[in-house]
């Protein structure tokens, strides 16, 4: 898909695909296009070029929009309603039956914590509350895809534990959840594949459960590390840092750990702790996406 | 099924927001305000040496002239509490959430406009047969065809309502508002323009205030109203502002209904085609 608005382009070439059934991460920095393109996905902006479909259906069509949940980012709706009022009235857009809604209502309410505030008008609502509320609405119809834009943007930690919560449930359920938010830690311990994107294109993505094949960070802890094995370990790595007896190693790839490990054994190391790192997300974004360019 | 749910959460928005209340409120004022004049010129009119008959054609033009009053604010009041609803939502972004409900565009648009219209139908009921029923009671006077004139004040209402949403498409609330105002305001000009045409037989002034109405026809509807309200004498002998000076014909209000509904068109399409 591509968009541009007037002389613009907020999405250049995108190009990608998800899984039934996964958690997908939609990462990139500020003015990557990551809002524009869901807006594209859920028919709310015209593609300028290409096209997208969705649960097997062209982006935007009307009756698949019953499948699908959506919480925008900084959700805002009629302050004068109750949760319950917002969440009947989304349920009855959707299709949900009176009877589905009389039960589902009071549970997705709970399930978000707002039974306190179940009588309060969204008016008296804080930004945390109004994510919550938010949240509900876009699972009130048990749909089969959900979109949600940085849904934990205004919660605090027990918030975002239990948003993890939701999502983890809603997999489990069997629903596809994409994923943009800016709290890589978060996208980090609950998708399943996440994609960087930058200028409106795919930088690269990952499997996060595929075994890690590209340059490995090792921690090592030992003692006797004469500078000779240092210099000896320059075959393997892209760069070595020592620290008394705290190394960190770079290796080039996976399949150099057991020579590492050897090597340094056999030059008189004696190694107490040797414990591959997996490059996190948010190093891997940092290294992607470079420096932060003012986005 | 969309519609009628948009219509009821628009029409329930008014009342919750207490938008449609204040209006009223406003409103029964203008009747409170209105009834108390009427009784106060019977009296002094009963206490005079002015004919019955003239009588009769005093109060008539005084009706007419509360019936107008009532025409401003329901078209003024239309014009304030619709401006919002969809420039407002796309702003604010709340219409991410409705937008992306199994609903087509339309449907939202539509039952936004019905909630709308509903709303300005109770509102001109209210005051529009308030005031011809103070009319009635305290000076003794009916309207020549208040349903016809009721009517018209209706469509120009939704006149109104349909140009709003048409701009709402397009502008900020602001920009909206300031070019529907706009537009009416270039409209009671140019009925009034028209009307003084009728005194000089001037064709030149008769002309702006046409072209006028091809622009907005709005004030177009209110002297066709007035003329069906008032009396044909009270009218004749120009006992009103809205005397039967310029009418404005059939073919009109025909063309206020046409100019409605492309309104409408447009801003179904707009808003269907447009990025949210």
């Amino acid at each position: 898909m591509r968009k541009v608005f007037g002389g613009k382009v907020a999405v250049r070439d995108l190009t990608l695909s998800v899984r039934r059934g996964e958690i997908f991460g939609f990462l990139g920095p500020n003015g990557a296009g990551k809002s524009t393109s869901i807006k594209m996905l859920l028919g709310l902006a015209k593609p300028s070029g290409g096209e997208a479909s969705v649960l097997g259906a062209p982006a935007g069509n009307v009756e698949v929009r019953k499948k699908i949940g959506f919480l925008p980012e900084n959700f805002r709706f009629y302050e004068w309603l109750t949760p319950a009022e917002l969440l009947h009235l989304h349920g009855r857009l959707c299709g949900v039956s009176s009877a589905r809604l009389s039960q589902r209502v009071p549970a997705l309410i709970d399930l978000v914590g707002l039974t306190p505030h179940s009588n309060k008008r969204l008016q008296n609502f804080s930004k945390g509350m109004m994510q919550r509320a938010g949240l509900a609405q876009a699972l009130i119809h048990e749909p089969d895809i959900i979109f949600l834009d940085e849904p934990t943007s205004g919660l605090d930690p027990l918030g975002r534990h239990m948003v993890r919560d939701i999502i983890r449930a809603e997999r489990d359920r069997g629903a596809t959840v994409f994923l943009n938010s800016h709290l890589l830690s978060e996208i980090e311990i609950t998708c399943d594949q996440v994609v960087f994107i930058r200028e409106g294109e795919v930088v690269t993505s990952r499997d996060m459960h595929a075994p890690e094949e590209e340059v490995v960070n090792i921690d090592v802890r030992a003692g006797k590390i004469s500078p000779d094995c240092v210099w000896g370990l320059a075959r393997w790595t892209t760069a070595v840092e020592v620290n008394e007896e705290h190394m960190t190693i770079k290796a080039l790839s996976r399949a150099c750990l057991p020579d590492i490990l050897r090597y340094l054994v056999t030059s008189g190391a004696e190694v107490y702790q040797f414990t591959p790192q997996r490059m996190s997300l948010e190093e891997l974004f940092i290294s992607v996406m470079g420096e932060d360019r003012g986005f | 099924m969309g519609v009628w749910l948009m219509a009821g959460i628009t029409f329930r928005e008014a009342a919750r927001k207490k938008i449609l209340w204040t209006a009223l409120l406003a409103g029964l004022g203008f009747l409170v305000v209105f009834g108390i004049g009427l009784r106060f010129q019977v009296g002094d009119l009963q206490n005079s040496q002015v004919p019955p008959f003239l009588r009769y054609q005093v109060i008539s033009a005084m009706l007419i002239i509360g019936l107008y009053t009532v025409d401003l604010l329901a078209v003024v009041m239309t014009t304030l509490t619709s401006v919002d609803t969809i420039s407002g939502e796309i702003t604010s972004g709340t219409i991410h959430a409705i937008a992306t409900k199994p609903l087509h565009r339309w449907e939202i648009l539509i039952g936004k406009w019905l909630g709308f219209v509903l709303m300005t139908a109770v509102y001109v009921a209210i005051l529009f047969g308030g005031a011809v029923a103070e009319g009635y009671y305290f000076g003794g006077v009916m309207a020549q065809h208040p349903v016809r004139g009721g009517l018209l004040v209706f469509l120009e209402c939704i006149v109104a309502l349909s140009v709003t949403f048409m701009f709402g498409t397009w502008f900020s609330t602001l920009t909206s508002g300031v070019i529907t105002l706009g537009l009416l305001g270039v409209a009671f000009l140019g009925g009034w323009l028209e009307q003084m045409s009728g005194f000089t037989e001037g064709s030149r002034l008769a002309m702006v205030g046409i072209l006028t109405s091809l622009i907005m026809p709005s004030e177009a509807l209110w002297r066709r109203a007035a003329f069906e309200m008032e009396s044909p004498l009270s009218g004749a002998l120009q006992f009103s502002p809205f005397s039967d000076v310029s009418i404005p014909s059939g073919a009109m209000v025909g063309y206020a209904c046409a100019y409605l509904l492309v309104a409408l068109a447009i801003a179904v399409y707009h808003f269907g085609d447009r990025d949210l």
